[in-house]
């Protein structure tokens, strides 16, 4: 019998480490396989894991991967701290161990009939990547779908096979945005909200998911309530101190809320009365 | 005369200056002209005189900084229904950066000389059309910030 993360929340299941890929210069990709019998954990767009290094420590990471692939699951970070620096060593054929999957996902089934507004900012893309894969599986649950990416430069942009596909297709638009780039450049430059006023999407009929650092998110949402998106339709995921993934060890605490448990995706106007205290 | 109400329809529909009074869009008929320019063209180049300040219709432009080191860095670009420009609003009225056209751009060029002449003539246009800039400043300064504050970077 394997056990699953219900059964034993807090022990780490072992998995091996099938691919590495880097991503950019920081940032790399997992995909696991469980290493005994059985297949990976069924998981929905925005939900995490917590990955465990044998030794090291255990830190949250998004789930980038296509929900549909039963056999391998797959994992976007960037190496910041010990953890991360230690996982960015691991090779092909490696162990580590997973908990999970944890947290809630983006509500996609409320965006059916509607626009589909996806809005990511440097890693960000990363979580959102499952619920772009689920969205063109569905295509015809939704008006227009439309992704805006903002990045620091043309050398950090991830997932550029997939961007180049999404691209190329005609029933999605892509914009992507960066901070700074030199003349070989012929995309946007700037922020990425400053795409929000001339994208292509019926302000009154869409959902927005939005991912990325904070401050962007906050930039982002006002560009859209500008622009006519009601506050109920707009739903961001939140990074906080993610300790335990299941909402008994408070680090992750926002408000009232638990990120790791009652997250880490949230509607937007539920959590903007906390994003303003700096203490939280 | 045509041609000026052609200009000054466009001028009409242009979204930094819409709702602004048809007395003040005819004034600014006189002396506003169309021009396109192809990927790679050079609007204005750091240092050159800003004759005009320019309304996008379609297309988008770069602004730039070049250094020697680094060749041109792309600080920003503008796109359709933006202002480009501001220089020819403060002394010595000289382009601090490049204006590089990313793409055929469509523009509205107005008369920086004739603009200001008709601001100091006409106090109520020049309220209502530095009032429109002030709001660009905003929106450009606030970008500039959240640019230079690196946010995509790694946090140190």
């Amino acid at each position: 019998m394997t056990l699953t993360t219900l059964d034993a929340p807090m022990s780490p299941l072992p998995y091996r480490i099938r691919q590495v890929t880097w991503e950019n210069r920081d940032t790399f990709s997992f995909a696991l396989a469980p290493a005994g019998e059985g297949s990976c954990e069924r998981f929905l767009p925005g939900q995490f894991n917590m990955l465990y290094v044998y030794g090291v420590g255990e830190v949250p990471v998004s789930i980038s991967g296509d929900p549909a692939e039963g056999d391998m699951i797959v994992h976007t970070t960037r190496y910041v701290g010990n953890v991360t620096k230690a996982m960015s060593r691991l090779r092909a054929d490696q162990m580590i161990g997973v908990r999970g999957p944890l947290g809630n996902h983006w509500p996609a089934g409320e965006a059916k009939g509607k626009d589909l507004l996806i809005v990511a900012g440097g890693i960000g893309l990363a979580p959102l990547r499952p619920l772009i894969y689920e969205a063109l599986r569905r295509r015809s649950d939704y008006g227009k779908i439309v992704l805006l990416f903002g990045t620091r430069s043309p050398d950090d942009m991830l997932f550029r096979n997939e961007l180049r596909q999404w691209r190329s297709r005609f029933d999605m638009d892509v914009q992507i945005c960066v901070d700074r780039a030199h003349q070989d450049w012929f995309g946007h430059v700037g922020v990425v909200s400053s795409l929000i006023p001339r994208a292509g999407f019926d302000p009154y009929l869409t959902h927005a998911f939005i991912c990325g650092p904070e401050i962007m998110m906050v930039n982002t949402v006002e560009a859209l309530i500008k622009r006519g998106v009601s506050e109920e339709a707009i739903f961001v995921t939140m990074e906080r101190n993610m300790k335990c993934g299941i909402g008994l060890c408070g680090h992750c605490q926002l408000g009232t809320a638990f990120i790791c448990k009652d997250g880490p995706v949230f509607r937007y106007d539920e959590m903007a009365p906390w994003l303003t205290i700096r203490e939280m | 005369m045509k041609q000026h109400s052609e200009i000054g329809a466009m001028l009409a529909e242009h979204e930094f200056l819409r709702g602004m009074s048809s007395k003040h869009i005819a004034l600014m008929e006189e002396f506003t002209s169309v021009d396109t320019f192809h990927p790679g063209d050079y609007v204005f180049r750091a240092g050159e005189e800003a004759e005009y300040t320019y309304l996008i219709r379609s297309g988008r432009i770069s602004i730039e900084i070049y250094d020697p080191q680094r060749g041109a860095v792309l600080l920003e670009t503008i796109a359709a229904e933006k202002v480009l420009g501001w220089s020819w609003l403060v002394p010595p009225y000289k382009w601090c950066f490049d204006a590089r056209a990313v793409e055929v751009t469509r523009m509205l060029c107005l008369n920086a000389e004739r603009l200001r002449q008709a601001g100091e003539l006409d106090h109520e246009f020049g309220y209502e059309f530095h009032k429109r800039f002030t709001g660009v400043f905003a929106e450009r300064l606030r970008a500039a910030r959240l640019q230079l504050m690196d946010m995509y970077g790694p946090l140190t």
